[in-house]
């Protein structure tokens, strides 16, 4: 949302994904590293036993773009299954997107079911998920038992087929110097993929990474 | 299909219709404070007294509350619930839909009586539904301060590469966008 009365542009990114994967933990990081002066309170709606009941809400100002102060609202959703009514909620306004993967081989269903719920329940709203600022995050990539990204790219980020035409050539991925958003498969099928990190968010690896690319994408969607 | 979230913006003149509405509002209600907040939890306008309080996450919690409560009504049959009062000690709250998009949020305490604020409200929540079905309604011209929505943002591909839409509020401002993130 543009405020031209407050000169700010507000924009509202939510992290999603399954329950325990470390969404929370992401804004907790977040709100450890960034200046008191830049952000806000963190808000957590949680339950007895820490787990997000609603939702996670932190405030943060990156800074002044002609003028206008840019405020990210950072928002987490529960990722327990139980809770699906209030994680759609959540999702009203939303500008960006982050999928915070659980990396262990284990926990692939569950990746995979968050995912589809995340698609079902943009498409709800009427959000094409496939043409908004959109990242994934690969987290606890330091757990022994953590998949190959490989695997898990293939499971998660298989990309979505192009059809424009005049979009059917490689797209250097920004954030992965050599790698490509937008390429062809053997078989000649143009397919795009989404960014994405990899992290360990208890330690911040791959935190900041994710939230500047979520957050640069939404900036350019204005530009 | 929309491509995300429908955004909008409106102008110093819906602005001050609104801020002029809201103090009317306050003055005949005898009510504190007047706040407005968009569905998706962000803060649109204060008016009255000022909160003392962390009016950012005020905000998303009233959009979550709110958003809450509608699905509370439609469990039970309802469409949704159009007002929402909260009653405390001192201080209470009273919030109300505004066309669907927003939520006005009125604080009062006991200087005033709930069927005052009650009564005063319905004017003024059909004022500003005027306001903003205006707002809402003006066309798409995307970024254009001086009126229209801000709607569709993302309109174009990921790759940046855009449908045959007006320059955005951040047109040409790529380099900025860039040094933010260094």
């Amino acid at each position: 949302m543009i405020n031209y009365a407050s000169r700010e542009i507000n924009c509202k990114i939510v992290f999603y994904g399954p329950g325990l994967g470390g969404k929370t933990t992401n804004l907790e990081y977040v709100y450890g590293k960034v200046s008191p002066s830049t952000r806000g309170k963190l808000i957590s709606l949680a339950t007895e036993t820490e787990r997000t009941l609603f939702f996670d809400f932190l405030p943060v100002d990156l800074g002044t773009i002609r003028g206008f102060k840019t405020r990210f609202h950072l928002y987490t959703v529960p990722g327990q299954v139980y809770y699906n009514a209030s994680r759609k909620l959540i999702l009203k306004g939303v500008d960006g997107v982050v999928f915070v993967a659980d990396s262990q081989a284990e926990r692939a269903e569950a990746n995979l079911e968050s995912m589809q719920n995340l698609y079902d329940n943009m498409a709800a709203y009427g959000y094409d998920l496939t043409r908004m600022p959109f990242v994934i995050q690969y987290n606890k990539r330091d757990l022994p038992n953590a998949a190959p990204m490989a695997d898990l790219q293939a499971m998660l980020n298989p990309g979505w087929e192009v059809t424009d035409p005049s979009r059917m050539r490689p797209l250097a991925d920004p954030f992965r110097p050599g790698e490509f958003l937008v390429s062809q498969l053997p078989t000649g099928e143009w397919v795009e993929r989404v960014p994405y990190f990899e992290a360990v968010a208890v330690t911040g690896d791959g935190v900041f990474d994710t939230l500047k690319a979520v957050s640069k994408l939404v900036l350019k969607t204005l530009a | 299909m929309p491509i995300g979230a429908v955004t909008w913006s409106f102008t110093e003149g819906d602005f001050g219709a609104i801020t002029i509405t809201l103090q009317r509002f306050l003055y005949d209600a005898k009510a504190r404070s007047a706040l407005l907040v968009d569905r998706s939890g962000q803060l649109v306008a204060t008016v009255g007294e000022p909160p003392t309080f962390d009016a950012t996450a005020f905000a998303s919690l009233t959009a979550a509350d709110f958003s809450a409560n509608d699905q509370l009504a439609r469990l039970i049959g309802e469409n949704d619930f159009r007002m929402l009062f909260h009653q405390g000690e001192r201080e209470s709250m009273y919030l109300a839909d505004i066309a669907r998009q927003v939520i006005l949020v009125v604080l009062f305490d006991n200087r005033t009586t709930l069927g005052l604020v009650r009564l005063r409200m319905k004017t003024a929540v059909d004022d500003l539904t005027r306001v903003f079905e205006g707002v809402f309604a003006r066309g798409h011209t995307r970024g254009d301060p001086r009126g229209g929505t801000r709607d569709d943002p993302r309109g174009g591909t990921r790759d940046g590469t855009r449908d045959a839409a007006p320059p955005g509020i951040l047109a040409g401002a790529d380099d900025e966008i860039d040094r933010l993130f260094q």
